[in-house]
């Protein structure tokens, strides 16, 4: 089995991925895990998001951090000090979390919530919602939240 | 429509919100972005039109908007869009890059919706006056709304999602116009503004970023917005800016007690120059009603009222002299009508 990103090399490292509920593997060569870019990249959803929207055929380049969703790269972000889309805020967490902490002194958001989405109903979804929001909060490392959200979900689901 | 926001007299301008006469006015804003949409800075031409046309179509039915006008910025010409700006409707940013940008506004001015700005949606409540509470009850309630029907992009963690860090979180930037004349005369707004920026808060001249304070006003809003919550920012921003009123009335009562004949003497001679000049520039003219200003409120002259000084300040800047004259005028021509204007509106007979 070749890599999948230099397709050079026989891959020695096999990743396993469960997002969305569908299992999503990548196979690198121990040359490529070296890469600095993997290594910024140690989110492998967004190695793995990466690769996916632009085809995982043609990477011979070496990786450079871009939203999939907009296309924003970093470097873009550093001229305009905008961001792209929603999706940014993942994609760039590792950078972005220093400089929110930076600026407002807190990653930690205590304001308003949105309601559900107008076509949902309420109660039905809560459990989802909850799940959505536990894997969210997983990722941006906010393991506080992600307890106290782990003991609603399992409040929810003895209901 | 435009003609009739100059004729109109129930605006935040027109001073009768509580302690008007140091705190002009108030102003609440929230950022939000449509989920499932690239922010301004990415989205499509395509994109924007959609963007334009879901909120146009979910403004229709909030009863709160009901008195609003949507209108496409493309389509509004460069002296309105200015003359917009002046009346702190929209931003300098949206007076340029017209492409896919649009606004809705309420009738008295207090309700100002820009659309596909740095974020898609920027929401802003303003009342004349010290009533920020009213503000974001108001805001608040325009944002439920909306949301009812269309969804913002939102992370649990990080709050609403913004083109700019800085605004993330609550999306909420709170603020108060201040006008301090004595704190200014006094020589103690220096320590004021830097104590301001030690405890986070940001302070700007008269068109909020990056202007000189022109005629003693500052505009002083916070700087966090995630982290708190959008009372707590609310409440902060009250007890500061109720602290520096504090400061500037007990500065007003201290010209009164040690420098009355040197106030008065600067009073008259400002309402002198006001009511006699044949040329003036908006920089002098806002200096000299500064002092007019604080004339009125300390009871050194009271043949004018202070809701027309308030629509001075408004009306001799650039767009709206020409929007008055109905026609361009070029600088030389607006330092003449200024004064024209000013010494009609200020005459002895004219109140």
């Amino acid at each position: 089995m070749v890599c999948d990103i230099c397709h050079k090399n026989i891959a020695t490292v096999h990743l396993t991925e469960v997002i969305n509920d569908k299992v999503v593997e990548m196979h690198i060569c121990q040359h490529c895990t070296k890469t600095e870019e993997f290594k910024e990249n140690l989110n492998i959803q967004e190695l793995l998001g990466g690769l996916m929207d632009s085809g995982c055929n043609q990477r011979k380049e070496k990786l450079s951090l871009k939203c999939p969703s907009c296309g924003l790269t970093y470097d873009d972000f550093r001229k305009k000090a905008r961001l792209g889309c929603g999706k940014c805020y993942l994609t760039f967490r590792q950078q972005l979390l220093p400089l929110l902490k930076k600026i407002h002194g807190s990653l930690h958001y205590t304001g308003k919530r949105p309601l559900s989405s107008a076509h949902k109903v309420p109660g039905e979804n809560k459990v989802d919602e909850l799940q959505e929001r536990l894997d969210r909060a997983i990722q941006l490392e906010e393991f506080e939240e992600a307890a106290r959200l782990r003991d609603e979900l399992k409040k929810a689901d003895i209901r | 429509m435009f003609e009739d926001f100059l004729n109109n007299s129930d605006t935040w301008l027109n001073g009768k919100g509580p302690f008007s006469e140091i705190i002009f006015s108030s102003r609440v804003r929230l950022a939000r972005n449509l989920d499932d949409y690239s922010f301004p800075l990415k989205a499509t031409k395509l994109q924007r039109e959609e963007i334009l046309k879901k909120i146009e179509q979910t403004c229709l039915g909030v009863s709160v908007l009901k008195n609003t006008n949507f209108l496409r910025m493309r389509e509004v010409s460069e002296l309105d869009r200015q003359f917009l700006l002046e009346r702190h409707l929209i931003s300098q940013e949206h007076t340029v890059n017209l492409e896919g940008k649009g606004l809705v506004i309420s009738s008295d001015e207090k309700i100002s919706l820009m659309i596909n700005e740095e974020d898609h949606l920027r929401m802003q409540v303003i009342f004349s006056g010290f009533d920020l509470k009213k503000c974001w009850e108001l805001a608040n309630e325009i944002d439920n709304e909306i949301h009812k029907v269309i969804d913002f992009s939102f992370l649990p963690n990080l709050g609403f999602l913004t083109a700019c860090p800085t605004n993330a979180g609550t999306g909420l930037r709170a603020s108060c116009m201040l006008h301090l004349p004595a704190l200014v005369f006094t020589k103690r707004i220096n320590k004021i503004l830097e104590l301001l920026v030690k405890i986070s808060f940001v302070t700007r001249g008269f068109f909020g970023e990056g202007t000189q304070a022109l005629g003693d006003f500052f505009q002083i809003s916070n700087q966090v917005s995630l982290g708190v919550s959008e009372e707590e920012v609310i409440d902060n921003l009250f007890g500061v800016v109720n602290q520096v009123k504090e400061q500037e009335i007990d500065a007003r009562n201290s010209l009164l007690k040690k420098q009355k004949l040197n106030l008065e003497d600067n009073v008259w001679r400002s309402i002198g120059i006001l009511r006699n000049c044949r040329l003036i520039s908006s920089k002098e003219a806002l200096s000299h009603l500064s002092v007019l200003s604080l004339g009125l409120d300390l009871g050194i002259i009271n043949d004018v009222s202070r809701e027309l000084i308030n629509s001075l300040f408004i009306i001799i800047q650039p767009a709206h002299l020409q929007k008055i004259e109905a026609r361009i005028l070029n600088e030389d021509e607006r330092d003449y009508i200024r004064a024209q204007i000013l010494r009609e509106k200020l005459s002895k007979n004219s109140n």
